[in-house]
């Protein structure tokens, strides 16, 4: 019964991931075919964006119960630092000199930099039992964005930092698609040759083009999934899992509590960073107020409805919300006012003292909208769209038989 | 690391070990050694505080006074998991186990103090990583086949009848390779078939060369398996010897008596 449970779950996942994989490749293509714009791609760029930190987070959350309010400080960090060095900012700030980093190194650098914030953070307050990890990450979500915006001489406050580097690569990976626009665009003007100020050399540049960073946001997710994969199955995977059960006999077992909560701790802010790196660069902008408490909520919903501690439920969770805060609310306005209209209801469009049509009506409200619709998918699927095995056991308390064929099983595989 | 020359015969030795709780004195002043290879009995009426000795003795609680001494070092104050790395192994006296983990998760877990992954390994599937997780896999099977729960493997933990999460408990503690085992009430709610079982398993646990120190209220399994027993009594050492010695000390007698009087 529970290996056949076990087995059920693989399968689930690994379908979920197929699915996902075809639609991630048939994706650029039929949009580009269906609306002959980009926009779109880039959009799914940027949920790209918010599946990497919903993995990151599930790394904290979902496999070692941490609460991390505050996920969105290392994703502005992660940005932040590319930013800085990958940028004109630092002309203007106290150091009168700009560095222009590549992306390769700095998107690591970034990540290194979240991490190091993590361990910083995280040192002092996880060897404090209970809550404490919560109060102290929201704080932090709520520093960083503060920062920000009070050292205009160095992240350009309110102004945001502009005029971002995009990622280039050398020509020789470019390949016999070089110069297909719809994959890459070859600009031999945008990569001067190292150390010198006049020859430029050929190369594959990002450019504004959506699909390069799309292509590499893809990359990156499937990297994720693996690396977190085979993180959940190891030796610190399961010392998570022990930490979140049972702490006290986890550390009777020899695990040192602190520093395996640290790692998990460290492990997602890297992720966020690694994604904040990408994001700057992808949008070309870094701003403080596109990290606020907003943002550390919608990626813990994200990991919450997704399913907690389950990768390829995270995955969906994060695309499900992602789509219902970026299309359906946004649209819910028209949406409701032409239903309006279809219904012969064309009197409540119109605005009317107090009454401000129908469609601002609805904008007002669509906040509300959203919490409603999260209220309901907690209450149709409290366990997540696709649970881990253990939540949906938590929340069932299904009566698992035995099954004698699961020793021969376990012995095997 | 360097091999230390064995100090003593004594596993454990703890010296004028004592535990207060604001004005409860849990663990009042107690010495006591545990030789190597034996099975040394801690017994006392309910609240006498075993436990807390126990406690002491894992690093879950600091001692207000006095030393512990495990394998010839000082391990007084030392943190559970570095307790655990050096060779104590413990069962808690109300089940802890890996709820919503497998039996061979749990296991597993216990191995985790004895493998070499380091992130990297795992992180990259490295072979080195691969190979430790197929052998410990096996060993944890083993230790599962062990304690007679091999059917269980993939079983939550909290699926198990009563008996068998105490043998795993069991279990996961021996994966941690211990030279002393602390089992903490290990046949609490037991049939007498299941306690006569629990007394073979801690033979077959002896004959790993683990030295067992064990709370135990029942009589029977007590005098059965024990080499030597200490009494406490309201924290304090009131008896000490030979199973047939302690029966018979008036102070013992009185302390149970007086008890259930
Ligand atoms: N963490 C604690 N804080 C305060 N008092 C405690 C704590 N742990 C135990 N005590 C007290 O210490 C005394 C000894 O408790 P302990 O659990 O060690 O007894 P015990 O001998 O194991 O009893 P039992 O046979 O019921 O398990 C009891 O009075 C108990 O209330
Ligand atoms: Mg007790």
């Amino acid at each position: 019964m529970a290996l056949l449970q076990r087995r059920r779950m693989r399968d689930r996942d690994a379908m979920i991931y197929g699915v996902l994989l075809i639609l991630a490749l048939a994706f650029p293509a039929t949009v580009l075919y269906a609306t002959g714009s980009s926009a779109l791609i880039s959009q799914a760029g940027h949920a790209g964006t918010f599946v990497l930190l919903a993995i990151g987070l599930n790394v904290v959350v979902g496999f070692a119960g941490l609460l991390d309010l505050g996920y969105a400080a290392f994703f502005a960090i992660g940005a932040y630092t590319y930013a800085l060095f990958a940028s004109s900012q630092l002309d203007s700030s106290p150091l009168h000199h700009s560095f222009h980093l590549p992306f390769w190194l700095m998107i690591f650098v970034g990540m290194f930099v979240a991490a190091a914030a993590g361990v910083i953070l995280g040192f002092p307050t996880l060897r404090l039992r209970g809550d404490y990890l919560a109060i102290v990450t929201l704080g932090f979500g709520e520093i960083v964005p503060q920062l920000s915006y009070n050292l205009p001489q160095w992240t350009g406050g309110i102004n945001a930092i502009g005029g971002i580097d995009s990622p280039s690569l050398p020509a020789w990976i470019t390949g016999p698609w070089a110069g297909a626009n719809n994959i890459a665009i070859i600009r031999p003007d945008v990569c001067p040759v190292l150390g010198s100020s006049t020859k430029f050399a050929p190369c594959f540049s990002f450019g504004f083009d959506p699909i390069a960073f799309y292509v590499l946001i893809v990359i990156m997710i499937i990297g994720a999934v693996i690396l977190v994969g085979n993180l959940h199955r190891s030796r610190l995977g399961r010392a998570w899992m022990a930490i979140r059960e049972d702490e006290v006999a986890a550390a009777a077992m020899g695990i040192n509590t602190v520093t395996t909560k640290l790692l998990a701790f460290a492990i997602g802010a890297s992720f966020s960073g690694f994604a904040g790196a990408y994001y700057g660069a992808s949008f070309g902008l870094v701003s403080p107020d596109q990290f606020l408490f907003l943002v550390s909520v919608t990626v813990l919903v994200m990991v919450v409805l997704g399913g907690m501690g389950s990768i390829a439920g995270v995955i969906v969770g994060a695309l499900v919300i992602y789509f219902v805060l970026n299309s359906i609310l946004p649209q819910l306005p028209s949406t409701v006012e032409s239903l309006a209209n279809t219904f012969g209801l064309n009197s409540l469009n119109v605005q009317n003292g107090d009454w401000p049509g129908l469609a601002q009506e609805t904008q007002r409200v669509s906040f509300l909208v959203y919490g409603l619709i999260l209220v309901l998918m907690m209450l149709l699927r409290p366990q997540g769209i696709f649970p881990s095995r253990v939540r949906e056991q938590e929340l069932k308390h299904a009566a698992v038989q035995e099954d004698e064929a699961a020793v021969e099983a376990a012995h095997a595989g | 690391m360097s091999e230390r020359p064995v100090v003593s015969e004594n596993i454990l030795e703890l010296t004028s070990l004592t535990k207060r709780f604001g004005g409860l004195l849990a663990v009042d002043n107690v010495s006591l050694h545990i030789k190597r290879g034996e099975v040394f009995a801690l017994i006392g009426p309910n609240g006498a505080g075993k436990t807390t000795l126990f406690n002491n003795v894992t690093g879950l609680f600091q001692p207000t006074s006095g030393r512990v001494v495990f394998d010839g070092r000082d391990i007084t104050g030392s943190k559970p998991h570095e307790v655990a790395r050096l060779g104590i192994a413990r069962t808690f006296q109300n089940i802890r186990l890996f709820s919503y983990m497998s039996c061979l998760d749990n296991v597993r877990v216990g191995r985790h103090v004895r493998m070499h992954a380091k992130l990297w390994d795992s992180l990259f599937k490295l072979p080195s990583e691969r190979h430790e997780e197929e052998r410990v896999t096996q060993e944890a099977m083993d230790l599962l086949r062990f304690v007679g729960i091999a059917q269980q493997a993939n079983q939550y933990a909290r699926n198990l009848p009563y008996g068998q999460q105490r043998r795993l408990e069991i279990a996961r503690a021996l994966a941690t390779d211990p030279k002393l085992l602390l089992l903490d009430e290990p046949a609490a709610g037991f049939t007498p078939q299941e306690k006569v079982e629990l007394m073979a398993l801690v033979g077959k646990i002896l004959e790993r060369g683990v030295t067992v120190f064990l709370i135990e209220h029942d009589m029977k399994v007590v005098m059965g398996i024990s080499q030597r027993i200490v009494v406490l009594d309201h924290g304090e050492k009131i008896a000490e010897g030979a199973p047939d010695e302690v029966r018979k000390d008036a102070r013992v007698i009185e302390a149970y008596l007086g008890k259930s009087a």
